[in-house]
């Protein structure tokens, strides 16, 4: 018999594990003995982090100020439909220590950056610095990729041409004198985005010729920050934090943030006032614009929402997992009988 | 015979008018021909005569394309797929700089892959066509142009010309027989290719051609045929053929046709009459279609709802940008002007409508028609590496030949199945007999001793090595010269039509018109009654070493009605003796009187017989004094020369000599079936698989198949028969049997265990074929309705088994428009179909049929040319390979060379492949519809303007890797059930991240909301899900599993890390801008934090929900498992009427005591024809020479011997003869093993029943401990429930585990099967029988 397999011939397929389908499996099984303690298991796992999470959600302090100015009564409320240069100032107080570093947001609401031609109404390569693109945008950027004098706009497209281009201020009264709370607006923005992503030409203002600002913009890219190169141009902060769109129409975006040594351990207990330059309209779509002053812990800003699904989650498992204790007695157990 | 009196009136010289063809030629498009031919007219030897009429030539195309009409052609069909027509209307909306959404390469680069893969398999198929059809055109024939033999390739044979045809050979065309080498022009065709007939049959020419004879004159012969144009009919040919003046009428008689082989002839000429395309093999070939499975046009039809869903998403979303373009988007424009073409939110509506189509085209992605594919061609491999379907007798593995129809192999519902070479080996033995009232053959030894094989040698030389007998007690009985032994040899030495041919002493080699007889001729010579030679007035026999020639006096020959043949001798001693063998039906009627006690005895012995499923005949002879011998001559003379009714009056004076006979005994031949054919079919019944047989063969043969594979039974409530000429009573038959069936289940309903048995039905079918999935099922019942009401509903519920066997004239009339839905619904309520005397039309007429009434999946097994067509028009066709015709397995899908390795290609590999199949597609249908889902909801927050969320380049890839799951099982009930879970999915994916992320920031305060960001993370968690959700759905994880999964996460985060990558970025800034996103993302502990959480709340439910279902409920969840218990419950205490169903296999000794009513199935010799005899006794088909030395015959010189030899020169030596077809040639060449188990009904009952005992035990062990006592006769019957309910349990507790039980059942039922096929390999066949050790 032996002799006679070894002559057997080609033909006869091969006896591996693989081709007759005999791999050695494991093979899973949802019996009640894992099933049940692994729910158990998972519940009290994620109440623990639920908890956890909550708890840490809870010590983030955060100030919200509208000052879209909509009620006649806000002290913005005369910049609202205001053509011209216009500034307004609000106080609010902090009745304890603003644990620091304090974070400075503005948000927007009803406001869809993430609509899609808006999105995509850019040109990467010229954000990249390539001159090919100054003299000829991408067409990605229409109607924002020249002007009515056919002049090609640099940065071209709608998401650059509808910078956030309100200015804040922020002081403190310390003994009935404003002390101004100093802004640090370095590092705001991503680091790719600033390093590798944007890309100004060598060469600043030159390359700028034969190209226009945006037209809603009242300096052209090139004088977005002129007291710092390395602010200027294509990775002007405050430009990366815009151009880096929101996925919902209600978001907040980082302003700047308060680290100077003054306030390092954060803004003390006290009256603030924030002196805003409004020049965004946003009263044509009901938009709303808000200052948000918040601090972070190791996950992030506030979030309750995380905490409180985590624990909800949870109960949900420990609460399964004693269902399917309970529907197992009563029927796997009849059923050995 | 009709001759066509009106031919000289159309004897015009005529181009026929050109007309529309009226009716498509059966060969499909191939002729060429334009117009339509009314008849033809074919002149010998003139080329250029014929030429005019631009018949077709003899080059035969198969294929479908050539270098010129491949692209385009190729291209119309793939185009005409649902599938690719929807994308390619996709690619041109994404050329359309205002919709597009996506850039238009992502559509273009799958599609043009999946066509050009598509095109690469046509092409390579069509190669193989083109490559089958050069070699079978460029054959050699030998043609007879100018005055001289030439050789020719097949293709260049023409209309008109003569060719000369060799022994053995195949004839190329269909060819008018003008002469042979044999006298009066006689030849023998085997017409196996043609209808599947192996017996021989004889064809003459006419006789004025005949005297032709050599190439000579033949060049000089100028005669024109006029005949019928081309048409289907295998049995039929009228012509005239105009020579000299004088016309003579051509028949089929005279006709040799394509596909046909010359037999036992040395040589012959034909003229070719018709050529390629029209001969009527090629005309009987159904058409070249391609086969899509059921879940293709499932697909399809989902791939079409799918898009009507998307075509809602699109208008909801759509209507959503125009509200909110109106509401917002308008008052948005001091940021985003609409584009210059948009100048009204309805236009800007319209535009995201097209938009999102295209955005949300992933829920029905290119890739899935790609991994369909992959996942099929990695099945045909697990079906070519399958060693249990490894042939090792003719080294042959079994073949997957198409790719793309696996998973229906787990669907058929009905089998068609050809008989001889597919369930029967087409081999006669001698199995076993009766002898003055004693049975030999049966051994019966109780303690199992090892039945040894009988040598003959030692006590007679003569004996053909080859056969196999085990019964001593016969031999002794010979020895010790019992004369009843003796008698009854004799007879079988006599009492035949065989020719003998003796090429050396002793080397005796049988020409037997059908392997019946010869099984019977040889095995008389085995034990000592040699038949040497015959003349037509005398028989030459070696009895007992002792050479006695009779003078044979008349052969009363075989016919259909008579069902017998006797032959009148006379002995050296003068004594003159009738011998007659025929039906026990009509010889025990013809008995004398004082054979009463004998009679019953023999009788019981022949109801054992057909039992086993033997062919019985019964023998007797009959002593006639010198008196009685002239007076009957004289009748017979008479009859014999009377003009007018000679037949009935000679079936009169045959009538009157064949009485008060005394009986002999009675032969058992055993048709030897294919390995496991009865379990197989067994096995597959109880699948809820119908078989059907649909055999060329007639109907006597084809019942005694049907009986000893077990399809009918003893226990069976009714075996209808349908044999009638005109449609009025074929009518009737299909009605009666209609009414009878209905009587019957009526009466039987009111029991309870028809209930059960019915309840059995229902459910059984379900789990026996593919789960639980009912959905698609359920309309096809209804199909029925259609029916006159009488037959409508009832006929699903009949309840008791039924058989149909219809024959070929009755079929015909069955077919029409009128009769089909009738008898398609008798059909189908029978638990066996048998049709007989089909022709190759019919048979795949019939597949149609069933195809088109019951939508259900539909296999066509055959190993001939004859098979061809119906494997053609099956849904699925399998080719018995390893044999001499490859014509079946060339236009097959699948092939193996056993017809037991169907139940493991269904059950195991179809099984397998569906379920797979099912689940990969729900898995990925899910995971389309969480995936594009989120679209749409992300839609709800962007102003419906068709902006994608997630980073769709960095999702291509879990597409890709479902394809290496190759353990996935699911089922398509629950595809909606899939696409709810994949909707639930896409929620939790998108509104989870949303509330998370909406208000997060990073640990540096940046917040988390940017669109990237949440691209990200969305992308992230989808994969996660999905990963975690196949894990789930995986029973059964092997190395490649592991791989697979963790490979697919892994390479996700690879991927992504790399698209987001600088160096990319660097290159393409515009089409890599998510640069750095999945750093700043991935190192967010909220991000983790999100997706841990999406992942939970996605999961969690699923796996409660599966816990819940699987482990606790299966009535809920598995109402297969719940009915399969239920059963066997109720089975216990009744189960009468179920047990009958399966009692077949093993179920011997019950058979015998039960009903045993009128179905003794006897017969003679089935496949004999009528007429031999009288050829014999003309002395037409015996050589002159040998006439001649008739006179010596007495006593054999050796210069007669030489006188053989000499002639039998050319002949091809019998052993290749014997080796190269199965024809009688087999018979005499290798006897085969007269085997006891290779098949259940080959001889002792000990060993099957306790084969099927220990399968069943083993089977229990495994599953229910209820099965565990099996009652001998029912063990199969045990085998039943324990095999469904072990795939049900297994199946609801892992696909796996499926597989492991059905293994069991397997190597259970067929483990045994498969030592015993192993141990046919090691030893010659004879040996091959052993029993396992016990």
């Amino acid at each position: 018999m032996v002799k006679e397999e070894q002559e057997e011939s080609s033909n006869r397929p091969d006896n591996t594990a693989f081709t007759q389908q005999r791999l050695p499996a494991w093979q899973p099984i949802l019996s009640a003995s894992i099933v049940i303690p692994m729910f158990l298991l998972i519940g009290a796992a994620f109440i623990g982090v639920g908890v956890a999470l909550f708890i840490t959600s809870r010590d983030i302090q955060l100030q919200e100020l509208d000052y879209t100015g909509d009620d006649s009564e806000h002290p913005c409320f005369k910049c609202r439909t205001n053509t011209e240069k216009c500034t307004c100032s609000m106080t609010f107080s902090i009745p304890t220590l603003f644990k620091g570093p304090v974070f400075f947001y503005y948000g927007l609401t009803n406001y869809f950056q993430n609509q899609r031609k808006y999105g995509a109404s850019k040109d990467d390569n010229q954000l990249y610095g390539d001159l090919d693109y100054f003299t000829n945008p991408s067409t990605d950027c229409d109607p924002y990729t020249r002007d009515s004098k056919n002049m090609p706009i640099v940065p071209c497209g709608a998401l650059a041409n509808s910078m956030f281009n309100d200015s804040f201020s922020l002081s403190h009264t310390v003994n009935g004198v404003q002390k101004i709370v100093p802004l640090d607006g370095k590092g705001i923005a991503w680091w790719t985005d600033y390093n590798i992503k944007y890309r100004n030409p060598t060469l600043n203002s030159v390359f700028f010729s034969g190209t226009k600002k945006p037209t809603n913009w009242p300096k052209p890219i090139y004088e977005l920050d002129t007291t710092d190169v390395y602010n200027n141009g294509f990775i002007n902060q405050d430009f990366l934090v815009w151009m880096r769109r929101a996925a919902l129409p209600d978001f907040r975006k980082l302003y700047r943030r308060i680290t100077h040594d003054d306030y390092a351990d954060g803004l003390p207990a006290g009256n603030y006032t924030l002196t805003i330059a409004y020049n965004y309209p946003v009263h044509s779509f009901n938009g709303k614009k808000k200052v948000v002053l918040s601090n972070v812990s190791w996950m992030g800003g506030k979030n309750d929402f995380l905490g409180i699904a985590y624990i909800v989650v949870g109960s949900m498992c420990v609460v399964m997992s004693v269902v399917m204790l309970i529907v197992y007695a009563r029927f796997k157990f009849a059923e050995d009988v | 015979m009709t001759v066509l009196t009106d031919i000289p009136e159309k004897w015009l010289p005529v181009v026929l008018p050109i007309k529309k063809k009226k009716k498509a030629g059966f060969g499909g498009g191939k002729s060429k021909k334009k117009r339509t031919e009314e008849e033809r007219r074919v002149k010998a030897n003139d080329r250029e005569h014929n030429e005019k009429f631009q018949y077709a030539n003899n080059c035969i195309v198969t294929s479908k394309y050539n270098i010129l009409t491949f692209l385009p052609v190729n291209l119309f069909e793939q185009f005409q797929e649902v599938a690719n027509t929807y994308f390619l209307f996709l690619l041109i909306l994404q050329l359309i700089p205002q919709i597009s959404s996506l850039s238009w390469f992502t559509t273009i680069v799958p599609l043009a892959l999946v066509l050009s893969i598509t095109a690469v398999k046509d092409a390579t198929d069509d190669y193989f066509r083109h490559k089958s059809d050069n070699q079978v055109n460029n054959r050699q024939s030998q043609v007879l142009i100018r005055g001289s033999l030439q050789n020719e390739k097949w293709m260049n044979v023409k209309v008109g010309d003569i060719i000369k045809l060799e022994n053995n050979q195949f004839v190329a065309a269909d060819l008018l027989l003008l002469s042979s080498t044999e006298p009066h022009g006689l030849c023998y065709i085997e017409t196996a290719e043609l209808d599947g007939e192996t017996n021989m049959k004889v064809r003459q020419s006419v006789s004025v051609t005949a005297e032709l004879g050599d190439p000579n004159n033949l060049a000089s012969f100028d005669g024109e045929v006029v005949c019928e144009p081309p048409n289907n009919k295998l049995d039929r040919f009228c012509g005239t053929l105009y020579w000299r003046e004088k016309k003579y009428p051509l028949t089929n008689q005279n006709m040799l046709l394509r596909g046909c082989v010359l037999r036992n002839t040395e040589a012959c000429y034909g003229l070719v009459i018709f050529a390629g395309p029209d001969t009527k093999l090629m005309q009987n070939s159904g058409r070249t279609k391609f086969k899509r499975t059921s879940i293709d046009r499932l697909m399809n039809t989902l791939v079409l709802w799918i898009f009507g869903f998307l075509v809602c998403m699109g208008v909801i979303l759509a209507v959503g940008n125009a509200v909110w373009e109106r509401e917002v988007g308008s008052l948005f424009q001091s940021y985003l002007p609409w584009d210059p073409p948009v100048d009204n939110f309805m236009f800007s509506a319209f535009l995201s409508f097209w938009s999102y189509i295209i955005i949300l085209n992933t829920v029905v992605p290119i890739s899935l028609y790609v991994s369909v594919e992959v996942i099929r061609l990695g099945h045909s491999y697990f079906i070519n590496w399958d060693r249990q379907m490894f042939c090792s007798r003719c080294n042959t593995a079994a073949e997957s030949r198409t790719t793309t129809l696996n998973e229906e192999l787990g669907q058929v519902e009905y089998i068609f199945s050809d008989k001889t070479g597919t369930l029967t080996q087409n081999i006669m033995t001698f199995n076993k007999c009766s002898i003055n009232g004693q049975t030999y053959g049966e051994v019966t030894d109780p303690l199992g001793k090892q039945p040894k094989r009988l040598d003959f040698t030692p006590f007679n030389p003569l004996a053909n090595p080859d056969f196999c007998f085990y019964d001593e007690k016969l031999l002794e009985s010979v020895k010790v010269g019992d004369l009843h032994t003796h008698e009854f040899f004799r007879l079988l030495s006599l009492c035949h039509t065989v020719m003998s041919e003796e090429k050396s002493e002793g080397e005796l080699v049988y020409k037997a018109q059908s392997p019946d007889e010869g099984a019977l001729v040889t095995a008389a010579r085995n034990f000592g009654f040699v038949f040497r030679s015959r003349t037509p007035g005398t028989i030459t026999t070696t009895e007992m070493g002792r050479t006695v020639t009779y003078s044979l006096l008349a052969i009363l020959d075989f016919n259909n009605i008579r069902k017998r043949m006797s032959v009148i001798v006379r002995n050296p001693e003068g004594r003159i003796c009738l011998y007659c063998k025929g039906a026990d039906t009509v010889l025990l009627e013809r008995l004398h009187p004082c054979n009463q006690e004998l009679m019953s005895i023999t009788s019981d012995h022949l109801n054992e017989y057909g039992a086993d499923g033997l062919r019985t005949l019964a023998l007797a002879y009959r002593e006639l004094s010198e008196d009685e011998w002239e007076a009957w001559s004289e009748s017979h003379r008479c009859a014999d020369k009377a003009t007018d009714c000679r037949e009935d009056r000679l079936a009169a004076a045959y009538d009157k000599i064949e009485q008060d006979m005394k009986l002999l005994g009675a032969t058992a031949i055993e048709d030897k079936l294919q390995e496991g054919v009865p379990e197989t079919i067994a096995l597959l019944s109880l699948a809820n698989i119908k078989i059907w047989v649909l055999t060329g063969d007639k109907q006597e043969t084809a019942v005694n198949i049907g009986y000893s594979c077990k399809m009918l039974t003893d226990d069976m409530t009714e075996v209808f028969i349908i044999g009638g000429h005109t449609v009025q009573s074929v009518r009737q038959e299909l009605r009666s049997a209609r009414e009878r069936m209905m009587e019957l289940s009526r009466g039987k309903t009111e029991g309870m265990e028809a209930w059960a048995e019915a309840c059995f039905m229902g459910n059984g079918m379900k789990d026996g074929q593919e789960g639980d999935c009912t959905t698609g099922r359920g309309s096809k019942q209804l199909h029925c309705s259609s029916l006159p009401p009488s037959a409508s509903g009832d006929m699903d519920s009949i309840s008791g088994e039924f058989a149909l066997i219809i024959s070929g004239h009755s079929l015909a009339h069955a077919l029409e428009a009128d009769m089909e839905a009738e008898f398609v619904s008798t059909a189908c309520a029978c638990k066996a179909v048998i049709c007989c005397r089909v022709t190759p039309l019919q048979k795949a007429q019939v597949v149609e049929l069933i195809k088109k009434h019951k939508k259900a999946v539909t296999l066509a097994i055959g190993d001939g040319a004859n098979d061809v067509s119906m494997i053609k028009s099956a849904h699925i066709g399998v080719g018995i390979s390893g044999q001499e015709g490859i014509q079946a397995v060339l236009a097959s899908d699948y092939s193996f060379a056993q017809f037991r390795f169907l139940q493991r290609l269904l059950l195991v590999h179809g099984r397998w492949s569906y379920l797979r199949m099912c689940r990969f597609l729900c898995y990925f249908f899910y995971k389309n519809f969480a995936f594009t889902m989120v679209h749409f909801w992300f839609g709800f927050f962007c102003g419906f303007s068709a902006q994608d969320v997630p980073d769709h380049r960095s999702l291509e890839y879990p597409k890709l890797y479902e394809p290496g799951q190759l353990n996935l099982l699911f089922n398509k009930k629950e595809f909606f059930i899939c696409i709810t879970q994949g909707i639930y999915t896409s929620v939790v994916l998108f509104f989870v991240p949303y509330a998370v992320l909406s208000d997060a920031t990073q640990s540096n305060g940046v917040p988390l909301a940017d669109y990237q960001t949440f691209a990200v993370t969305t992308a992230t968690a989808l994969v996660i899900v999905v990963s975690v959700q196949i894990a789930l759905d995986t029973g059964f994880w092997t190395v490649f599993n592991h791989m697979f999964v963790w490979g697919s996460v892994g390479s996700y985060f690879t991927i992504m890390f790399a698209l987001h990558s600088q160096t990319l970025f660097r290159i393409f800034p515009n089409q890599f801008r998510f640069i750095g996103s999945a750093q700043n993302t991935l190192l967010q502990p909220v991000v983790w934090l999100t997706i841990a959480l999406a992942t939970a709340v996605c999961v969690v439910p699923v796996l409660a929900f599966r816990f819940l279902k699987l482990d606790l409920k299966p009535q809920l969840s598995d109402t297969v498992r719940h009915t399969q218990l239920v059963r066997q419950k109720r089975r216990k205490p009744g189960g009468r009427s179920i047990g009958g169903a399966w009692r077949g296999t093993g179920s011997v000794s019950e058979g015998r005591l039960g009903a045993r009513g009128g179905s003794r199935r006897s017969g003679y010799a089935f496949s004999h024809q009528e007429g031999f005899g009288e050829l014999i006794t003309s002395g037409k088909n015996m050589r002159l020479s040998s006439l001649a030395l008739a006179n010596f015959a007495s006593k054999h010189s050796s210069s007669w011997i030489e006188t053989l030899r000499r002639k039998k020169t050319n002949h091809t030596p019998p052993s290749t003869s014997g080796e190269c077809s199965p024809a009688p040639s087999n018979v005499s060449g290798t006897c085969p093993a007269l085997s006891n188990s290779s098949s259940v009904l080959g001889g002792s009952q000990e060993t099957p029943i306790e084969e099927e005992t220990d399968a069943a035990v083993v089977l229990s062990s495994s599953s229910h401990p209820a099965a565990s006592e099996p009652a001998e006769p029912r063990a199969p019957a045990q085998v039943a429930p324990a095999d469904s309910s072990t795939s049900a349990a297994a199946r609801t507790d892992s696909p796996g585990g499926w597989a492991r039980s059905l293994e069991t059942v397997q190597e259970a039922l067929f483990g045994r099967r498969g030592c015993a096929s192993a141990s046919n390999t090691q030893v010659p066949p004879c040996d091959a029988t052993e029993t396992p050790p016990h």
